[in-house]
């Protein structure tokens, strides 16, 4: 099976510490399309961002990071459970969003 | 000519502040990793061009960052810190046991003679090492597991690793402090630890003289005399001549023996430094005046030093890591601020400015002293007028009253 081109928006800080240009990325993720792979696929093709949305030692989305695609928040699903076919398809964003926690 | 690089950590990125000899005129550099909290970086002594530091942030976790051009550009590193093995508990707040978790590097000591050997203290407390200029990292476990590990817990900080010491003469001694569980030193590289809080009386544990609990702030050594050394713990400044094997009490007539920061003069062993705090729930100086204070004698008799610091409305705090001394003859003592700024003493104490006023929250200062070095030309005298030291009225600045030494 054919990888899914996932588009990804990311939070600011880690577009800079990636040296991204644009607010959204697109990745080839084989399937199936789960947080855990686009993470995975994430992080090879830009290493600078390892370990800044999973904790190393547990493999656990961070506390503050949070997860939306279609209006909907998805960052309680289990990370290796299939996400939406909207984001397999590229159809809509995932959107990893820096929780608002103060200023 | 020489010159000196100060390295500032805030709570929203690092600057690199720059002059030449005289420290008069400076150039501010930064901020680097804006946006992330840099609990603090620091040059290696070997190399000043090697220059580590340790970005973090609460949502997307720790960063090392290395500069190899003396602070001009920098390079991600690894930022894999993973206890070895089972992590175990520590007291939480409430006094309840809580896991292990890694939260972020505090402080890094980069070797003496070594620029790709560096130690690393995080929170939850433990100790680092890195032996590839930080390109990998792992636990010296002893520490951790120490049979009184179950018994640390943190300060208001975090349970902090903060302060690393490594003696100059004997690479086998480390000593490091933790809020709260105090001071350890290790004689074999940091395999074992032996708890050195013997003379330390905390109010605020069950048992003031325990082995372990006290929440130290820091500690200082004079490179020349490493078995000496100076703390400022939470309340009390105190001093020990056997690395640690004892302390004794060195407040004498300070106003107040709270506070964070603590260090010894570049080339007088004896002559050292604090800033007192109100008190461990006013994080500010008392009424309202910056001070710094300094023993000659190491302890017990200090001098109130305030020209050109904050005479009134000062309510900032000096954190446990900003401060640090250069090299130069006369030797400059620096500090920085809560309120963001930065302050430089170019003749040992007697005279301050301000060499930067609006900096976000400093976290740590450290400072190079480059010898024969081209140093940046500073763009602009920002240090001319220290805006922050205005004389207070002379009624006021005459009006004389005992200290209160507000304690506990």
């Amino acid at each position: 099976m054919a990888p899914a081109r996932v588009r990804i928006e990311l939070p600011s800080p880690l577009r800079v510490l990636a040296e991204l240009r644009s607010a959204e990325l697109e990745l080839a993720v084989p399937p199936p399309v789960t947080l855990n792979a686009v993470l995975d696929a994430l992080e090879a093709a830009y290493p600078r961002l390892a370990n800044t949305l999973r904790d190393p030692a547990t493999g656990q989305r961070r506390a503050f990071i949070r997860v939306y695609a279609n209006q909907e928040d998805l960052s309680h699903i289990p990370q290796d459970a299939p996400l939406p076919a909207s984001i397999a398809a590229g159809a809509e964003p995932l959107l990893i969003i820096g929780a608002i926690a103060g200023g | 000519m020489s010159g000196v690089r100060v390295l500032a950590g805030t709570h929203k990125g690092a600057f690199v502040l720059t002059s030449d000899g005289r420290r008069k005129n400076w150039r501010i550099d930064g901020p680097f990793f804006a946006g992330w909290p840099v609990y603090h970086l620091k040059g290696s002594p070997a190399d000043p061009d090697r220059i580590y530091a340790s970005p973090a942030s609460d949502w997307f976790g720790q960063q090392i960052q290395r500069s190899d051009d003396g602070g001009k550009t920098w390079s991600q590193v690894d930022n894999k810190f993973v206890y070895d093995g089972e992590t175990g508990t520590h007291q939480w707040y409430d006094g309840k046991p809580h896991p292990w978790e890694f939260k972020r590097v505090w402080h890094l000591e980069p070797h003496p003679a070594n620029p790709d050997v560096v130690y690393a203290g995080v929170e939850d407390a433990a100790l680092f090492r890195s032996d590839d200029g930080g390109q990998s990292w792992r636990e010296l476990p002893g520490l951790r597991r120490h049979s009184t590990g179950q018994r640390w817990q943190p300060g208001a900080g975090g349970m902090c690793l903060h302060t690393i010491l490594l003696d100059p003469n004997n690479p086998k001694r480390i000593v490091i402090a933790i809020s709260a569980a105090g001071a350890f030193r290790s004689d074999d590289g940091g395999a074992t630890w032996t708890p050195i809080n013997r003379g330390l009386h905390s109010k605020y544990l069950p048992d003031p003289t325990a082995e372990v609990g006290h929440c130290v702030h820091h500690i200082a050594m004079h490179p020349s005399r490493p078995d000496t050394l100076f703390m400022q713990k939470h309340w009390d400044v105190m001093r020990s001549d056997n690395a640690g094997g004892q302390w004794t009490e060195v407040s004498g007539n300070l106003p107040t023996d709270f506070g964070f920061v603590i260090d010894v003069h570049a080339h007088q062993p004896e002559t050292i430094y604090v800033v007192p705090i109100k008190s461990d729930a006013e994080h500010y100086p008392l009424d309202g005046k910056l001070r710094v204070w300094r023993s000659r004698g190491g302890g017990n008799q200090w001098q109130e030093l305030k020209r050109g610091l904050p005479d009134r409305n000062c309510y900032v705090n000096v954190l446990r890591d900003a401060m640090a001394v250069d090299q130069l003859d006369d030797c400059g003592i620096y500090f920085g601020t809560t309120g963001g700024q930065v302050y430089v003493s170019p003749d040992g104490g007697d005279h301050w400015q301000a060499i930067a006023h609006d900096l976000p929250k400093v976290l740590s200062i450290e400072v190079q002293t480059l010898a024969n070095r081209a140093v940046p030309r500073a763009r602009k005298p920002v240090a001319a007028k220290a805006r922050a030291a205005r004389p207070a009225p002379k009624a006021q600045a005459k009006a004389k009253r005992p200290a209160p030494r507000r304690k506990r």
